[in-house]
């Protein structure tokens, strides 16, 4: 079982690199670095008398500027500076907020965090249920309106289902769904009466976005009854004369259960991508509309620093699932 | 064999028989046709395919025609019968309510503009070479105005049914390309993975571990937005299919190494090498016929995904851009809730990707289901 943690938790911290990199890799994607863009950004606004001086002075001026920013260095130096001040925290400057990035993110990732982790409770609590009573009531017309809901769920788009709600809400009940707050609530400090607020908004996101989830592990979960509820313990249980329901809850159920837990590792990447398209959609405040805008605005620090932090976010959240796995199925722990 | 070879020996092959001497694609062909839900889906996407490659000739106007007077005109009825059969649509003309600002359209119910088939329009060149003018339907020459407008304009008054058989053309066959592109490189690296072992297979393992647990839409939408936007529509559609293919080989990946690890040990690839095959006839007579049913399966379930992606990109403003015309592009006039509220229409493109990727989950289903023709 040990094994198989580290295992796990090096190929997590091996994840977390190449992300790193890749993330290092978008700040380098364009012609030119940050100097070259800071120079232009200069001239355009005339400051600091970048303008009257020289072809020559402007040279020497970039020359100074990449020595001060580190960027005549080797590639490798450049990206170990820029991922230890990461570590630290310091992501840098958000060029369009004039703010620290980590104070334009920070807020705006806890909900994204918030925003996942209803998704899967919400695709949980309605998937498990539906899945052990599409098994048991295996071909009923209630078995194929679910697959077929199932389906229609699984093929339209996220951004589309948030753009058919948005739509009916507006047009039907003149409401607004964006947004994960009320007015009166969008910057104020945290409070009971606040966190309330979100709960209330967070329900029709996380439906949204879950609806494909749902639909998939409602498959997973009925083909797994499916599996379990032919076997002879199954068959033992009943000739005993076990209720129908407490024996399916009490044996094949649990042990159906144990293969979902690992769908959280699949689950999640998806999420993480589906928020940020449906995010954009309804206007939440997650770190979807804020990538979206530092793509258009080429402010790739600030893109990469939320591309990193995403990819983190998904590695974390699958080793947990992982660790809940091994702790929840023996059969693991023992092999 | 020729039937007047063997006339003495010809038997009744019962169904049983069959069933024995039938080739695998046959056997396959034999289950898949069992699936009804899966043969509706495939010829609704033999439909689909039919309108991308002629998506010229279904046009009824030409998609970049700006009108703006009729901008967001709502969709036309066509009138099939008037004392015989005479199909026509009513006369519109509109203008600007002076106090809401909207556009207002009236019908002239005595107006009628016939509509004709196979109508001579705007030329092109069917199949890329063909140079005709016919149309399926369309209003005929001598009249002002192109159209009958189905399923209405948007604003700038351009025809939403002949901008959505663009559409077709561009999305679908973005799902095919990418494919394309994901297979070659899925199938050379779980070959190359499966076939050598090792630290090979582990490097490429690992790889693709890394790959999909990552969230695909960041990525997509960072190397979508550093393609530079004054690339051309060709240009872009390439760069932006491969941006889409680069993250999704690795299920085909995984499918050829673990059929390949699997047929290593099979009696019949023993068998052939024993019978003195070389290396190449066993890999490609006798182990890639008997999964290429599996790759075709997880092709048709990989499509789905990437024109959900490229709508996405394109949704999103960081895909294909607006000369090119796809769902995703179409799209974007939705993205304005009030203009949604009022002009309905402007949604239709998102039940067109509804049902492109739902008939492609559904044959790929079938597809999955016939792969294995000895399963119960």
């Amino acid at each position: 079982m040990l094994a198989f943690l580290i295992r796990r938790t090096v190929l997590a911290i091996f994840t977390i690199f190449s992300i790193s990199i890749f993330s290092f890799m978008i700040i380098q994607l364009p012609a030119g670095d940050y100097v070259d863009s800071y120079i232009l950004r200069q001239i355009e606004e005339g400051f600091g008398g970048v303008q009257r001086s020289s072809a020559e002075g402007l040279l020497e001026r970039k020359e100074a500027l990449r020595k001060l920013y580190g960027l005549d260095r080797p590639m490798y130096i450049q990206y170990f500076k820029w991922i230890g001040r990461v570590v630290q925290g310091r992501f840098g400057q958000a060029l369009e907020y004039r703010l620290p990035i980590w104070d334009v993110i920070k807020d705006r990732l806890f909900l994204t965090i918030i925003l996942a982790a209803a998704t899967i409770v919400f695709t949980w609590a309605l998937a498990i249920p539906i899945g052990i009573y599409t098994a048991v009531k295996q071909r009923s017309i209630a078995d194929y309106s679910f697959t077929f809901v199932g389906f229609l769920g699984l093929a339209t788009p996220d951004f589309l289902l948030a753009l058919i709600l948005m739509y009916m809400a507006f047009v039907y009940f003149n409401f607004s769904v964006g947004g994960l707050f009320s007015p009166e609530f969008q910057s104020v400090g945290w409070s009971l009466a606040r966190a309330w607020d979100l709960f209330v908004h967070l329900w029709i996101p996380a439906l949204i976005l879950g609806t494909s989830g749902t639909a998939g592990l409602i498959r997973v979960m009925r083909a797994n009854l499916l599996d379990e509820l032919r076997k002879p313990y199954v068959v033992t249980a009943r000739a005993k004369g076990l209720a129908e329901w407490r024996l399916i809850m009490k044996y094949p159920v649990r042990v159906a259960l144990n293969p979902l837990v690992s769908t959280i590792g699949y689950l999640l990447p998806y999420l993480i991508s589906g928020s940020i398209i449906v995010s954009v959609v309804l206007s939440l405040p997650t770190l979807g509309p804020v990538l979206l805008q530092s793509l258009f605005t080429q402010d790739l620090f600030l893109a990469s620093s939320i591309i990193l932090l995403l990819g983190v976010m998904t590695v974390v959240g699958t080793l947990l699932s992982d660790i809940l796995l091994v702790i929840i199925d023996p059969r693991i722990r023992i092999s | 064999m020729t039937e007047a070879a063997v006339p003495a020996r010809q038997v009744e092959v019962t169904e049983e028989e069959r069933v024995f001497v039938a080739s695998q694609w046959q056997l396959m062909w034999w289950r898949f046709k069992k699936h009804r839900a899966a043969v509706i889906a495939a010829w609704v996407l033999v439909f689909l395919y039919v309108i991308a490659v002629a998506a010229e000739f279904f046009s009824m106007a030409h998609p970049e025609d700006v009108e703006t007077s009729i901008g967001y005109l709502a969709p036309q009825t066509i009138h099939w019968f008037d004392s015989g059969f005479h199909p026509h649509v009513k006369a519109v003309s509109g203008g600007i309510d002076p106090e809401s600002f909207q556009r207002v359209y009236e019908t002239d119910p005595d107006d009628k503009i016939p509509v004709h088939f196979f109508v001579r329009g705007f030329e092109y060149k069917f199949l890329g070479f063909i140079k005709i003018d016919r149309h399926l339907m369309g209003v005929p020459e001598g009249y002002d105005r192109a159209g009958p407008y189905v399923l209405g304009t948007d604003r700038l008054g351009r025809d939403m049914w002949s901008r959505l058989m663009y559409g077709t053309r561009v999305s679908m066959s973005i799902g095919l390309v990418g494919v394309g592109i994901s297979l070659l490189l899925g199938v050379s690296l779980g070959g190359v993975s499966g076939f050598f072992g090792g630290i090979t297979d582990t490097v490429i393992q690992r790889l693709i571990e890394i790959v999909r647990a990552v969230p695909t839409l960041p990525l997509w939408m960072a190397l979508a937005a550093s393609v530079p936007r004054d690339w051309g529509p060709l240009k872009l559609y390439f760069a932006i299919t491969i941006v889409i293919s680069l993250f999704a080989w690795t299920d085909t990946a995984r499918v050829v190494r673990g059929r390949f690890l699997a047929m290593r040990e099979e009696e019949f690839v023993m068998a052939a090498r024993l019978a003195g095959a070389s290396t190449a006839r066993v890999i490609f007579r006798h182990m890639v016929p008997s999964f290429a049913s599996h790759i075709i399966t997880v092709m048709s379930l990989a499509i789905p995904g990437m024109i959900i992606a490229e709508t996405a990109l394109s949704f999103l403003g960081l895909g294909l851009q607006a000369p090119a015309i796809s769902y995703g592009v179409l799209l974007q006039a939705a993205q304005n809730l009030q203009a949604v509220a009022l002009y309905q229409w402007l949604m239709v493109p998102a039940i067109a990707v509804t049902v492109a990727v739902l008939a492609f989950n559904f044959m790929g289903d079938g597809i999955r289901d016939a792969a294995d023709p000895y399963s119960q």
